[in-house]
């Protein structure tokens, strides 16, 4: 009964994981760059939650996309202006690139807003959704289903709009996607501003669960990864099912281990999974 | 006479295509086999699997009597097999000199860089590019990388020697030049296997012919048996050029 | 042509003369601190300029040299043996780690090695009864005088440490290992097929790299008689060597140890002053390096002096136009 019970923490998480990776996804596979920026863009989100609900008693669930927007600004406006410059560059360019925006960004967090952890509090508390013998929070609940329908948006986003495809197209061949008409350098800022409107996305979700600091940043930005490499990059339900594959594996973890080496079991199983299959358990490449 | 090369069965799948389907040839030693066949018929993807680019789906290989199926290809470099690259490969920031001294080092059998050099200046002379020993490799033309291309494979001093459309792309004078440079290196004793889709060179410079399509061997013989082959005709050449090439034969 | 790097070896030897005679404790502590990131970027050179693999495994090197060095000297083992058997051990374990993950290229090598420091650092975190946990470890103090001494000592030990990462790097580059490396650096497949057994060069060059970060750690670990994990397998650990190879010129001999020098110097100029946000200024540092390295500012003036620079600076046995 316990297994149970925990399985279904786990998998309360999932969508939220998975919106947590979509957006370091879709970097990674669009503009093949390790955005190690991520974790600190979906900290930033769960401060504009945390603000917005503090003065003006937003709810965390509604501001996730407005929280995103915001964040999508700040995405596009990065990609457009500093890091197209380093694009075409060798791998060790974009990681310290994005590694020293990292850094910017978290002292910046630091700065403005300390590093004690800070939490949104319900009122009254949103409790625990009793199913028989098992329970459910009620946070993570709407946190996986708001995640979950935010990932399917993308998902549909990237199918059926000119922009998706343009996407897809700038992906899959550069130069002739240019010469069809396509807008380079803007789709792939709009790339780069959607991944940062996810992270922003599930800042705020994340808000609702769990107590926030800048120096969290690496935690999720670890999360991400396995989650990518879990899932096989470049895929929406590769995300899903990576999310949903983490969430199950760190509830186990956490029983067996104790919370603190989640992470831990987390990237020995990232290791793992790099040196025996790094396309991931559904094995996809480009972009879908 | 005992085969230098010898393929058994050798088949290639990537996904769901099957690239080369059960392969069986083997060759001699002093031959100049070419390999022709339309675009996609699985040419390169052979020379891929024989020099261990790629691993094969299934088959066997054997190179002067032992078998290198599974070898890596820096292995299978050390045992004498070199190959030349359709989209030429060469060390873009390395002089010239030195892209050849490298295969002189690591293949080739010279023990210092200093010795590397100098066995590397010879196969620049002999290629025709000292003139331009010293400039970066990604400053040459074309014709000059492909040139390269050839002297770093003769560093490695190959007893078979894979040359992978050498002639894509250059005038009929450099074509010219190319082939006399192969006729030289075919004298001195290697094996070569030629890859090609000028029909030309393969008639005028091979004593035997494959004829490889969608990944089957369809023909092996001479020259004037494989241009007058019906399966050849009908895939490759059509019938306009047999009848030439036949006349021209006689 | 007058390379700046040849100026490099009598400039340092003069500068040492002058340190040993000035003796003032507070330089000597900063020089030895120049001296073990002159030898962590060194490391770093091997398999991330040499060879072109983006290592992050920098912090993990250094701080399994740290702990296997402090273990061993809290179950009684001298110093001397301590450090040559710390390093050894990481060069070993560079050696393995490399067999599983080298044959990883560019993004998941890059993070592959990265993740291995935090691994390492939860296991130190966990393993209490052998390196003391989250509380840290203590190191046996060692007999050595007076503090000046002491000072002194730490930065002789430092800068043999320095000195043989230096001699290192510049028979590795002169050899056969050091053209396997810039073969595989400019093409790993054309590498392959002339015979360059890319594995195993390669691997040696991570285990090399190994050698001397671990070296490093061991003699910090003594240094600063007490460690911890998040200490010395902190990520900017890994992170700093990059940035000094990167401002020094990545791929040459002395380019990382030039790039250490400039760094701590503009750090201790600098941004001691500003205590509070200096993590962020070296965010900002970081991101107008990447750019001007990629060539991203346009002023003319940058431009050209990025050219000149990059002729001086450019990597070891290449060719520029």
């Amino acid at each position: 009964m316990i297994y149970l019970q925990v399985l279904l923490s786990g998998l309360a998480l999932g969508g939220l994981y998975a919106c947590i990776a979509a957006g370091f996804s879709l970097i990674w596979g669009v503009l093949n760059i390790v955005n190690i920026l991520h974790g600190s863009l979906i900290i930033l989100g769960a401060y504009l939650a945390y603000f917005a609900h503090q003065f003006y008693g937003i709810n965390p669930f509604v501001f996730a996309p407005f929280g995103g927007l915001l964040l999508f600004v700040l995405g596009y406006v990065l990609q457009r202006t500093l890091i197209k410059r380093v694009m075409g560059e060798a791998v060790l360019m974009t990681l310290t690139l994005t590694f020293g925006l990292n850094l910017l960004l978290d002292n910046l967090m630091l700065k403005f807003f300390r590093a004690d952890f800070r939490k949104i509090t319900f009122d009254p508390p949103l409790g625990i959704l009793d199913l028989g013998p098992l329970g459910v929070p009620v946070d993570r609940l709407l946190a996986t289903g708001v995640g979950l329908l935010i990932v399917g948006v993308l998902w549909l986003l990237l199918r059926t709009t000119q922009f998706g495809r343009a996407i897809v197209a700038v992906r899959m061949d550069r130069q002739t996607a240019a010469l069809m008409g396509v807008r380079v350098d803007h789709t792939y800022a709009l790339a780069f501003g959607l991944g940062a409107f996810m992270a922003g996305a599930s800042g705020a979700l994340l808000a609702a669960i769990f107590p926030i600091s800048p120096v969290a940043s690496g935690a999720y930005l670890g999360k991400a990864f396995v989650i990518c490499v879990l899932g096989g990059l470049g895929s929406v339900p590769g995300v899903v099912l990576g999310g949903f594959a983490l969430g199950i594996i760190e509830s186990f973890g956490t029983l067996a281990f104790g919370p603190e080496h989640a992470l831990t079991l987390s990237f020995l199983l990232l290791i793992g999974l790099l040196m025996f299959r790094p396309s991931g358990l559904l094995g996809r490449r480009g972009f879908q | 006479m005992n085969a230098l090369l010898e393929l058994k069965g050798v088949t290639q799948r990537f996904g769901g295509i099957t690239a080369l389907q059960q392969l069986d040839f083997s060759l001699g030693q002093g031959e100049i086999v070419g390999v022709i066949g339309p675009n996609g018929a699985g040419k390169t993807t052979l020379v891929n699997a024989v020099t261990g680019v790629t691993r094969m789906s299934a088959g066997e290989v054997w190179f002067e009597g032992r078998s290198i199926t599974g070898l890596r290809s820096d292995q299978i470099a050390r045992l004498g097999i070199a190959r030349t690259f359709q989209i030429v490969q060469p060390f873009p920031r390395m002089s010239v000199l030195d892209n050849v001294a490298a295969a002189a080092l690591f293949a080739g059998g010279s023990r210092t860089p200093d010795a590397a050099r100098e066995q590397a200046r010879e196969h620049l002379r002999f290629c025709g590019l000292d003139a331009q020993a010293d400039k970066p490799a990604a400053a040459l033309t074309l014709a000059g990388r492909k040139r390269l291309e050839l002297a770093k494979s003769l560093a490695l001093k190959p007893r078979l020697l894979f040359l992978d459309e050498v002639n894509a792309g250059l005038n009929p004078a450099e074509v010219e030049h190319a082939l006399s440079l192969i006729q030289q290196i075919a004298a001195s004793g290697v094996t070569i296997v030629l890859i090609e889709h000028l029909m030309k060179v393969v008639v005028n410079s091979c004593t035997r012919v494959m004829v490889l399509h969608q990944g089957q061997l369809i023909a092996n013989g001479t020259p004037q048996e494989v241009v007058a082959n019906e399966k050849v005709i009908e895939a490759y050449l059509g019938q306009r050029y047999a009848r030439r090439a036949q006349e021209a034969a006689t | 042509m007058m390379k700046v790097r040849n100026f490099v070896i009598p400039a340092v030897l003069a500068l040492l003369g002058l340190l040993a005679w000035q003796a003032d404790n507070y330089v000597l502590r900063l020089s030895t601190t120049v001296c073990m990131y002159a030898a962590l970027a060194t490391s770093w050179n091997l398999i991330g300029g040499y060879a072109g693999y983006p290592s992050f495994a920098t912090a993990a090197f250094f701080g399994l040299g740290a702990y296997v060095a402090g273990v061993l000297q809290t179950h009684g083992l001298a110093f001397g043996w301590a450090w040559t058997a710390a390093a050894f051990l990481v060069a070993l374990f560079a050696g393995l780690l490399g067999r599983a993950i080298l044959h990883l290229r560019g993004h998941y090598f890059a993070i592959a090695s990265l993740v291995v420091a935090d691994v390492l650092r939860e296991v130190s975190n966990s393993w209490t009864s052998l390196t003391g946990g989250g509380m840290g470890l203590n190191l046996p103090l060692l007999k050595l005088g007076n503090v000046n001494q002491q000072a002194l000592f730490y930065f002789a030990a430092m800068l043999v440490v320095a000195v043989l990462a230096l001699l290192l790097s510049w028979h590795v580059n002169r050899s056969r290992l050091g053209w396997a490396l810039r073969c595989i650096e400019q093409n790993e497949d054309a590498a392959l097929v002339i015979g360059v057994d890319a594995r195993r060069a390669k691997v040696t060059a991570f285990a090399l790299s190994g050698w001397i970060a671990g070296a490093a750690g061991a003699v910090y670990a003594s240094w600063v008689t007490y460690i911890d994990p998040t200490d010395v397998f902190d990520t900017l650990l890994s992170v700093k060597p990059i940035i000094m190879a990167l401002l020094g010129g990545v791929g040459t001999v002395t380019g990382p140890v030039i790039g250490a020098v400039v760094y701590l110097g503009l750090e201790e100029l600098l941004w001691r002053n500003v205590l509070e946000f200096h993590a962020g200024l070296l965010g900002i540092l970081v991101v107008l390096l990447v750019l001007f390295l990629s060539g991203g500012l346009h002023d003319a003036r940058l431009q050209r002096a990025y050219v000149w620079l990059r002729s001086r600076l450019g990597r070891q046995g290449e060719v520029n136009a």
